[in-house]
């Protein structure tokens, strides 16, 4: 085996990168097995996996994160140890994280040069610096104003920074973890020419993501990983989403939900003229009304940051606010004393919330305590005044992981040792199984594996043929336009408009996003 | 098996620790020219060897339990109370007055009020920072520490005043009456037959504490109350979401927090002094940071944490007076030594001990 590996690396001309045997156990957990994988150079090349398929560790070993516990990596033939970051630096290996590491109080330049600098002073590197950027922007369409504070640039031209900075050292080889998670569509658009851009003069670029239409759009070949090994390498013009999709989870998914069509009945909600200020005094909702009827689920596209997450907390009562709120007819308050999450569950609000392990989980309780987290009060929970009936949640829980499949099945363990797709079933299983009149769901499936996607679709349309009202919040428009039986978009605080999900598509809706108004919002 | 086993983590690897902490004491002492091994066995023979070691033993662990116990339920809640001392002095007032105000027939009628009495002037002092902290965001740990100087002049004042005792030229009150004698170890032990020492301090507060420590435990982990304290600490942003009140629990978490650390003047005044003087908690405030830490803020781990910190107090006292050239602060840094290697440096041992079980069992 090492000898045909041995054999076929000297036959193709030196690949950009090469990894060989790569292994990397923590602890008992092994997160990368025995991986080879071989990048051309001048190639786009996608690594797509589940969620704890072993895709960032990876990439962490690649860029010295980490040390691999086996195996060797060859930078364009040569093998070259990566035993921090600064050597994969050196070796021409650049990263764009997921969360990108800007200093937001620096300017784009002194961005750009921190820890490049010349020497003590800085006019010199800031000279040089912005001599390259105005080439490189001019090359590969990568414009930003050298002179702006990060802080103050929108998220796209913040990732430009970062693969500026990459460039001014002099990377030849890209990784992008997840590039397009925050972006528009129009953005990620513009990303991508980026990246065609760079490929044409000769650099080769790694991305990894989770989005298949994305590497269906751009990539030359795909890696697809699960548990920790790499199970395929192919084509990407030989392949097709449906195959990739059974390769990472290893059974057939359906990517498209099979629902009926929507039979609505009367509103549940009712929101007129809502307005938030935020503690800077800044407006983050600008008058939205809306309504939500029983049986449908309504769902609000936009980018993050554009009112969602105010809405859905001003929804579950954790955030004051102006306006009127309609429950079933009846107004809530909206700023007084019954404002807050227990009031609002007492009217028959479930929430699921954008940020399941910031805020609907406790991550070190264990599950059967995060299975009534906000239900705490609950007499069905309580021996008396003072004492919780601990055996009967453990009960209960058990039997609830049962119906939502989280697995493992275990109460006593602790929030945290589940799976993002387990964290969230466990809060689904809770917020669903209390029978609400209207569910709030905000980012059901982020940082969800595919195999669970498709099991938390499934649940929440079934709670909408069941009669509920749904409103569904989501960054990911497939996840919109395959859900929802109304799409509102919102944009700065207000609702760009509504959309019939079988009429319109990414990209009208992504226009919308962006602020553009478009003429299909006369029905 | 993806874990070492539950006793390791118990019992072994706090082993380990101590034993790493009495090596490096040992080299300490043993740098200033002394015998090591006899520092050692006349620190634990102080603290163990007779029933009078004994007695001050856990009578200091007393005090250690109802502050490490505090800091705990504060901790639990995410405050960081550091007031244990002014709250514990504040409470010694408090059950002062209740004890002065009657001529009590029976020290068991005396001791359910006085607990109020001091409970409920702990409570307060921990309840102003904690009103501050959730209505106007003032650090708790800012205002706690304030709270204590403000609580050490508030004594002096008092005992310098309005309490002084006016037949003595010391700063405390008149003894308490007679009524409200608490039963010492020697007291309550004689009629089983045991012959505990007389001159040592322990008497039943040290049974206050243990059902403190009880208490405690059903409080977090058995009520609806404990687990909004423990979510709230957890997760201020989970706590909004699930509409628990974070004005409440602060208030309340601190305010339990103030009457735990205020029954040390129930062992320390009532105990002990029978009279109110003015620095009685003599620094066990602070200690019970350290001891809540060194017990993983659980009742459990703060009952055994605070005997080894009486052991520590009372096996310090012992050196002093049998080792002349070891001074009070070579004492200070065995003890020192010892927290150091128990409590913050955990992981260092913690680390190797799990490699060794986690090759073990794959050798295996």
């Amino acid at each position: 085996m090492a000898n045909a590996q041995l054999k076929e690396r000297q036959e193709t001309a030196a690949p950009a990168i090469e990894l060989v045997g790569i292994s990397k156990a923590f602890g008992p957990v092994q997160a990368n097995k025995d991986i080879t994988l071989s990048v051309a150079r001048g190639s786009i090349h996608g690594i797509v996996g589940e969620n704890g398929a072993g895709k960032s560790t990876l990439m962490s070993i690649l860029y010295g994160f980490y040390k691999a516990d086996a195996g060797e990596i060859y930078i364009g033939g040569k093998k070259t140890p990566i035993p921090d970051s600064s050597a994969a630096i050196a070796a021409g290996i650049g990263m764009v994280h997921q969360h990108f590491k800007l200093v937001e109080n620096f300017t784009v330049l002194e961005n750009v040069i921190l820890g490049m600098e010349d020497g003590p002073m800085l006019r010199p590197s800031l000279a040089k610096a912005r001599k390259l950027l105005q080439q490189l922007s001019d090359e590969y369409e990568l414009s930003v104003d050298p002179d702006a504070l990060v802080e103050n640039l929108s998220v796209g031209h913040q990732q430009r920074v970062e693969i500026l900075k990459a460039l001014y050292r002099k990377a030849d080889i890209l990784i992008l973890d997840e590039p397009t998670g925050v972006l528009t569509p129009a953005e990620a658009d513009h990303v991508f020419r980026i990246l065609q851009g760079l490929k044409e003069q000769g650099k080769t670029i790694i991305l990894i993501t989770h989005k298949l239409r994305e590497i269906m759009e751009i990539t030359d070949t795909v890696s697809v990983m699960r548990r920790g090994e790499m199970t395929a390498t192919v084509k990407t013009a030989e392949t097709s989403p449906e195959q990739l999709a059974e390769l990472m989870v290893g059974r057939k998914v359906l990517l498209q939900i099979d629902k009926k069509p929507a039979t609505p009945g009367a509103d549940i909600l009712e929101v007129k003229n809502l307005e938030v200020t935020d503690d800077k005094g800044v407006k983050r909702l600008k008058g939205i009304s809306l309504e939500v009827r029983a049986g449908e689920i309504l769902g609000i596209a936009g980018v993050s940051g554009n009112g969602q997450t105010e809405l859905l907390e001003v929804l579950g009562g954790y955030m004051p606010a102006s306006g009127t709120i309609l429950i079933n007819g009846t107004e809530i308050d909206l700023t007084g004393k019954h404002s807050d999450g227990q009031s609002r569950r007492k009217r028959g609000i479930a929430h699921v919330p954008e940020d399941r392990q910031a805020e609907g989980l406790i991550m070190d309780f264990a599950a059967w305590e995060n299975m009534i987290f906000g239900y705490q009060n609950d007499p069905a929970y309580n021996k008396n005044a003072l004492m919780m009936d601990n055996a009967a949640i453990r009960k209960e829980t058990a039997a609830k992981m049962e119906r939502f499949d989280v697995r493992p099945p275990i109460p006593a363990l602790q929030a945290k040792n589940f799976s993002g797709g387990n964290q969230q079933k466990i809060v689904l299983a809770r917020e669903i199984e209390r029978n609400p009149d209207l569910l709030l769901v905000g980012q059901p499936t982020r940082g969800v594996d595919i195999g669970a996607i498709e099991f938390i679709h499934q649940r929440i349309v079934e709670l909408r043929d069941e009669g509920k009202a749904i409103l569904l919040v989501s960054v990911e428009l497939e996840e919109i336009l395959s859900l929802s039986d109304r799409i509102l978009v919102m944009f700065d605080g207000h609702i760009m408009g509504e959309r019939d999900p079988a009429k319109t598509d990414e990209k009208e809706l992504g226009m919308l996003m962006a602020g553009m108004e478009t003429n299909g919002g006369a029905n | 098996m993806d874990k070492m086993p539950r006793w390791a983590d118990v019992v072994l690897i706090p082993l380990i620790s101590l034993m790493l902490a009495f090596i490096a004491s040992g080299l300490v002492v043993l740098a200033i020219g002394e015998n090591p091994i006899q520092a050692i066995t006349v620190m634990v023979k102080g603290a163990l060897g007779s029933t009078s070691g004994l007695g001050y033993t856990l009578y200091y662990a007393t005090n250690y339990m109802f502050t490490g116990l505090a800091v705990a339920v504060a901790f639990h809640a995410r405050m960081f109370n550091i007031g244990g001392e002014g709250q514990a002095a504040i409470a010694g007032v408090g059950a002062t007055l209740v004890i002065l105000a009657f001529d009590w027939p029976h020290w068991a009628l005396a001791l359910p009020f006085a607990i109020m009495g001091a409970a409920l002037f702990g409570g307060f002092w921990a309840a102003v920072p904690a009103y501050l902290q959730a209505k106007r965001g003032s650090h708790i740990v800012i205002t706690t520490i304030m709270f204590n100087f403000i609580a050490a002049a508030v004594m002096g004042f008092l005992l310098n005043g309005v309490l002084k005792n006016p037949n003595t030229q010391n700063a405390e009150t008149v003894k308490f009456p007679a009524g409200a004698h608490l039963p010492t170890a020697h007291e309550m032990l004689a009629p089983l037959g045991i012959n505990f020492s007389k001159s040592a301090p322990l008497n039943i507060s040290f049974l206050l504490a243990l059902l403190c420590a009880f208490l405690v435990w059903f409080l977090l982990w058995r009520t609806r109350l404990g687990y909004s304290i423990r979510a709230f600490g957890q997760s201020e942003k989970g706590a909004k979401y699930a509409g628990i009140s974070a004005f409440k629990i602060i208030m309340i978490s601190m305010f339990i927090s103030g009457a735990l650390a205020g029954m040390l003047s129930i062992n320390v005044v009532m105990g002990e002094q029978e009279r109110l003087i003015k620095e009685f908690v003599e620094g066990a405030g602070f200690v019970g940071i350290a001891v809540a830490l060194m017990g993983r803020n659980h009742p459990v781990g703060i009952i055994l944490a605070s005997i080894l910190f009486g052991m520590l107090t009372q096996g310090g006292f012992e050196l002093l007076w049998e080792m002349p050239n070891i001074s009070k602060e070579v004492v200070l840094v065995i003890q020192g030594m010892i927290i150091l290697f128990t409590g913050a440096l955990d992981y260092m041992v913690r680390g190797p001990v799990e490699k060794l079980f986690l090759r073990m069992h794959k050798g295996a």
